[in-house]
């Protein structure tokens, strides 16, 4: 089987007494949609944030395509090929759907230090953001300033900027909060895609979306893998069903 | 056209049409006045790069408005006394060799400052430029040989090429073109992929961080090229009031800039103009009245923060929309 390319092992994270990531290791192979879940407050987004960069890990090593980068900041990573999306959705309010994906194309193109041409003229940046709007569904909308964008439709453009990066793999927090069932059905078959693309480590609360989509599952409960394997693995595991799926399963 | 863009417009005339009939009438004062509306926009121009566009609260611009003063103050100084400034390096008169040594300056001193100062955020960002902007300040009163706390006296403007800078309307002129030139450069760097990285920074850090863009390398350039518009300011005001003294770069004057940025609306292109002529105007007007005209101003500071945040412009235009 091929290389991972995200491999975390034994990450800890203490907040005061609290430990929200109690020594996590997981694998990202190409291909493979992973899903994490765990009941609130098990510590997904916290992880999550470690692995973008945006929190720093107490120990343990994060590898990405065979590098270290604990040390990278968030940026650095993402010029890597980290893609995130947001719990709750993180855009620049005041520019269009557009603008938010342009900067991502810029960003990805390398030098945002050029001060002369308009990025409004530079069809380098415009189609490509085009591109991405059309194929998460938002072009019609992409004049619209961020802000006022429905709640689904923000997750649609955090999608549509991920997207943009061209990502090695993709880190996904709750991409489906708060859509209705269509929306998250219509994401659920659009992220089936994606995983072609690049890799895809998923947090979701959705369990019709995960056992539909992961290829494997790891269940966090208080900052602990309490169990990790298919989606069948998860879902007869004991440990699993007294401590999260419960009578769902 | 856009409303703003016609608003824009009528600014524009406006500034460069009332010293032409001052001059005409033979109001030199008139001229004067309106010089010192557009340095001081000139100045706040710099300022909105960082505050308007970039969201970073410079509480410290006086310091490049200063730096930019002096250098005009110390350059003129040393060339009418035929003294080298160091070694064989000669003073000058020329306006435009003083015009990039007080950019190139401001430039340099704004490198340390911002690579610090923007390490922090929000109040702490705030202090940490007033701090510095008050070393230097208190370094200018005590250091005797420009002057300490009485400044330095420019016995002559500053020369410029095939311009007689010493008549009101010509040197009026030189600073309504680099008034111009500064807001087409704002524009230009606005529109373009630092721009919108710049501004990406300002409404959201974090989302800009996750693109891949490390938003600390982005400000600390605009700090930098903010305070060079500033310092180039600082450079016109000193040869227009033929003095440089510590006020120029004392926190009073830090506090005038963001409040032209106010009053005229922060992040647009001609809030630093219209901000400039309302606080001249009633300065003037005002300060006619009663000395106490800064009450006043407070009154309508209060009034635009209260009920018109957009400022002046916000007032006229509408909220500014990214396409």
């Amino acid at each position: 089987m091929s290389e991972p390319v995200l491999e975390i092992h034994d990450l800890r994270k203490s907040f005061g007494a609290l430990k929200a990531t109690d020594g996590v290791s997981l694998e990202l192979r190409p291909g493979q949609i992973h899903a994490l879940i765990g009941p609130n407050g098990a510590g997904k987004s916290t992880l999550i944030h470690q692995i973008a960069g945006s929190l720093k890990a107490d120990s343990g090593t994060i590898r990405f395509l065979g590098r270290d980068i604990g040390g990278l900041d968030m940026a650095a990573r993402a010029r890597l090929g980290l893609a995130r999306s947001f719990q709750i959705s993180s855009l620049a309010q005041e520019f269009s759907a557009l603008r938010n994906v342009m900067l991502a194309v810029q960003a990805r193109q390398g030098s945002s230090f050029r001060f002369f041409r308009q990025v409004t003229d530079d069809k380098t940046l415009t189609e490509p953001a085009m591109a991405m709007l059309e194929r998460v569904g938002l072009a019609t909308r992409a004049h619209v300033p961020a802000a006022e964008l429905s709640h689904g439709e923000r997750r649609q453009l955090e999608i549509a900027i991920a997207l943009a990066l061209s990502p090695r793999a993709f880190l996904f927090d709750e991409p489906m909060a708060g859509m209705g069932p269509e929306g998250s059905k219509r994401l659920t078959s659009f992220l089936d895609e994606l995983r072609h693309q690049a890799p895809m480590l998923l947090v979701e609360h959705d369990m019709d979306a995960v056992f539909a989509l992961a290829d494997r599952v790891s269940v966090l409960v208080y900052g602990r893998i309490i169990a990790s394997g298919t989606v069948d693995e998860i879902r007869s595991d004991p440990d699993v069903r007294r401590a999260y799926l419960g009578e769902t399963a | 056209m856009s409303r703003e863009t016609t608003v824009n417009l009528l600014l524009a005339l406006l500034l460069l049409g009332a010293p032409l009939v001052a001059a005409g009438m033979g109001e030199p004062f008139y001229v004067t006045l309106a010089t010192r509306v557009v340095v001081l926009a000139l100045a706040a121009v710099g300022l909105n790069l960082a505050l308007g566009l970039g969201g970073l609260l410079s509480f410290g611009h006086a310091a490049f408005f200063g730096l930019g003063g002096y250098v005009a103050g110390i350059l003129a100084t040393h060339a009418f006394n035929a003294e080298p400034l160091f070694a064989d390096i000669p003073g000058t008169t020329s306006m435009p060799l003083i015009w990039m040594t007080a950019v190139a300056v401001a430039g340099l001193v704004a490198l340390p400052i911002g690579a610090i100062s923007l390490r922090t955020s929000g109040v702490y960002f705030i202090m940490i430029t007033l701090a510095f902007a008050q070393m230097i300040y208190y370094f200018a009163i005590s250091w005797p040989a420009y002057g300490g706390e009485d400044g330095l006296s420019l016995s002559m403007r500053n020369a410029f090429p095939g311009v007689n800078t010493a008549k009101p309307l010509p040197y009026f002129l030189i600073c309504y073109a680099a008034l111009m030139g500064a807001l087409l450069l704002f524009r230009i760097i606005e529109g373009s992929r630092f721009g919108s990285a710049l501004q990406a920074a300002r409404q959201n850090g974090t989302r800009l961080a996750a693109v891949g863009i490390a938003p600390f390398s982005i400000r600390l350039v605009a700090f930098a090229a903010s305070a060079m518009i500033t310092g180039f300011a600082g450079a016109l005001y000193a040869d227009l009031n033929r003095f440089v003294g510590p006020s120029m770069l004392s926190w009073h004057m830090s506090g005038e800039l963001i409040v032209l940025i106010i009053l005229g609306g922060k992040g647009r292109l001609f809030g630093p103009v219209a901000g400039a002529m309302i606080f001249v105007f009633f300065e003037y007007v005002l300060g006619g009245i009663t000395e106490r005209w800064q009450f006043f101003l407070g009154l309508i500071l209060l009034g635009i923060v209260l009920f018109a945040r957009g400022g002046l412009l916000g007032l006229l235009c509408g909220k500014p929309r990214h396409v």
